[in-house]
């Protein structure tokens, strides 16, 4: 460690102007487009607002997050629990959980399209075991209900490795000698749980649930691919205002009710866990 | 008991985990008439013609190597801007390093959801818009932060006396580093510019609206997949699939410290 005045900021400053250039001045950008429109510069918001698009997509959005966090976290507890014994073979189960961490959202939907696709596995295997008579019916405005339950099986599917890896390393760093002064004790399983992995495992919790709550406000490949718009969703509706209708403002409007929302979020977790905590969890 | 348990575990971890992804490459790879025969689970021969139409005749191949463009010119610029700067909070004490840290945790949260649109209108001026190295610039600025921050944590585990005694021996703090700590940090840094490459290779919504004619992979799949036959689909799937996968499983050591950083 040195000190040394300038030579640390002359290595800090290109990367620090490519970010401002191409994610601050953006930003800035995102709010005039947002604010600017021919009848007066809150005309944007008071239309997305009152329109049942935003309602919906908005309830959408939210109703996805809750359903699909804490089933994956369970699932990523259980899986972390169970891979940290460090049996024999663990570590290609590690492998095997951590696979969809390598796939897009896009390709997540075309994998879980070629299981539940008119033609496909679950309805031909269904089929096979004389379950159903005629092919279950998961797609289209009909059926959104069941459209719902396939994103949700889908980020489910694709965002629980996610959640395990940070669990997984925060579980790794907790010193087992806690652990065999609850065995003398005489500490039950569950007890030793409760009070002693789970108090330990908080910053890793609630750094993982700082990202996957800041990532649930982005959803948007699943639901695009196997939905449409039948589901709408936040960032749906930006894609379909700009790609679709043509209309940057209207598009600008809904990314910065995002960014708001991404935003109100990130400042409640930061204020609950020092951002100290929060690096420490991510980084073992 | 408890091994059997153990076992039906592992077998529930692998079923849920491969079992769709098998069923993926399985249907990319049946004739269709075998796909849309409802009593036919297994396919009676195994067939590369759908993947191959997709590359060749539907612009999956041209689509393929612009995500790969895409990827190595994000990778160059967020190395080269984030190297210098990973190193410096790393081995300097300076005023303003909390708030420096700060700066790449916020900017790595700004969903690109956020600042694609707005990024259009400035491309517009600049001359940029619809081209591939527009969408590599949004790349870079996507995986600079997480550059910074992994550089900074691989540099930290390499020891600053092995560069100590380098610059006794007469290196420059620049020859130190180049001859000392980059050869020592290579294996992450390649680990690193591994995972930079798939975070672009998936990156879905900013490539979808910064560019229209040279589309990316995912992009270009977005766009035509659910007008497409249900086989394209699959064998689009598959060949999204299979580099990434191929990737991974290469860095698959780094796995939880990478995704941590990443936090995505």
């Amino acid at each position: 460690m040195k000190r040394e005045s300038m030579v640390p900021l002359l290595l800090i400053l290109p990367a620090l102007v490519y970010l401002v250039v191409f994610i601050g001045y953006p930003i800035v950008g995102t709010f005039q487009l947002a604010f600017s429109s021919p009848k007066g510069w809150l005309e944007n918001f008071k239309y997305v607002l009152s329109s049942r698009d935003f309602l919906s997509a908005f309830l959408n959005t939210i109703l996805l997050g809750v359903v699909v966090i804490p089933a994956q976290f369970v699932l990523a507890i259980l899986l972390a629990l169970l891979v940290n014994k460090k049996w024999k073979g663990y570590k290609t189960i590690l492998y095997i959980i951590a696979t969809p961490l390598a796939l897009s959202d896009v390709t997540a939907a075309l994998i879980s399209y070629s299981i539940f696709a008119p033609n496909g596995y679950l309805n031909k295997i269904l089929l096979r075991l004389n379950w159903i008579e005629r092919p279950l019916y998961f797609f289209g405005y009909l059926f959104r209900s069941r459209e719902f339950l396939v994103v949700i099986l889908t980020e489910i599917w694709r965002a629980t490795p996610l959640v395990f890896v940070i669990l997984l390393a925060g579980l790794q760093s907790i010193n087992n000698e806690y652990l065999e002064a609850a065995d003398v004790f005489g500490f039950s399983a569950w007890e030793k749980f409760t009070k002693i992995t789970l108090p330990l495992l908080k910053p890793s919790i609630v750094s993982a649930l700082l990202v996957r709550t800041l990532f649930a406000f982005q959803i948007f490949g699943v639901v695009w691919l196997l939905a449409g718009r039948d589901i709408t969703i936040l960032a749906g509706e930006t894609y379909y205002w700009y790609v679709f209708m043509n209309n940057r403002n209207i598009a600008s409007t809904y990314a910065l009710i995002i960014a708001i929302l991404t935003f109100i979020v990130g400042w409640f977790y930061i204020g609950t866990i020092r951002s100290k905590h929060l690096e420490e969890g991510v980084r073992t | 008991m408890k091994k059997f348990f153990y076992i039906l575990a592992c077998v529930a971890i692998c079923l849920w985990f491969l079992g769709p992804l098998f069923f993926t490459f399985l249907a990319s790879m049946t004739p269709s008439s075998d796909f849309y025969s409802m009593d036919k689970i297994f396919p009676s021969k195994l067939t590369f013609e759908h993947i191959y139409k997709l590359l060749v005749n539907l612009g999956g191949w041209r689509a393929m190597l612009v995500s790969v463009q895409v990827a190595l010119i994000a990778i160059a610029i967020s190395f080269a801007f984030g190297i210098p700067a990973g190193y410096a909070i790393t081995r300097y004490i300076f005023r303003g390093k909390n708030m420096i840290k700060l700066v790449m945790l916020f900017t790595r949260s700004v969903p690109l959801v956020v600042i694609a649109v707005s990024l259009v209108t400035m491309y517009l001026r600049l001359n940029l818009a619809d081209t591939m190295f527009g969408v590599a610039l949004a790349h870079a600025a996507m995986v600079l932060p997480f550059v910074v921050l992994i550089t900074s944590s691989i540099f930290s585990g390499v020891f600053v006396e092995y560069e100590e005694a380098g610059m006794i021996f007469g290196l420059s703090r620049f020859g130190a580093f180049l001859r000392i700590t980059m050869p020592l940090a290579l294996p992450g840094l390649a680990a690193s510019a591994i995972f930079a490459f798939i975070m672009s290779w998936n990156e879905v919504f900013a490539a979808s609206v910064l560019a229209i004619t040279n589309r990316t992979l995912p992009a270009h799949i977005l766009s035509t997949a659910m007008a497409s036959p249900d086989y394209f689909k699959f064998a689009a799937g598959t060949i999204m699939a299979v580099p990434a996968l191929i990737f991974i499983f290469i860095i698959r050591k780094y796995l939880i410290s990478m995704w941590g950083i990443s936090l995505k």
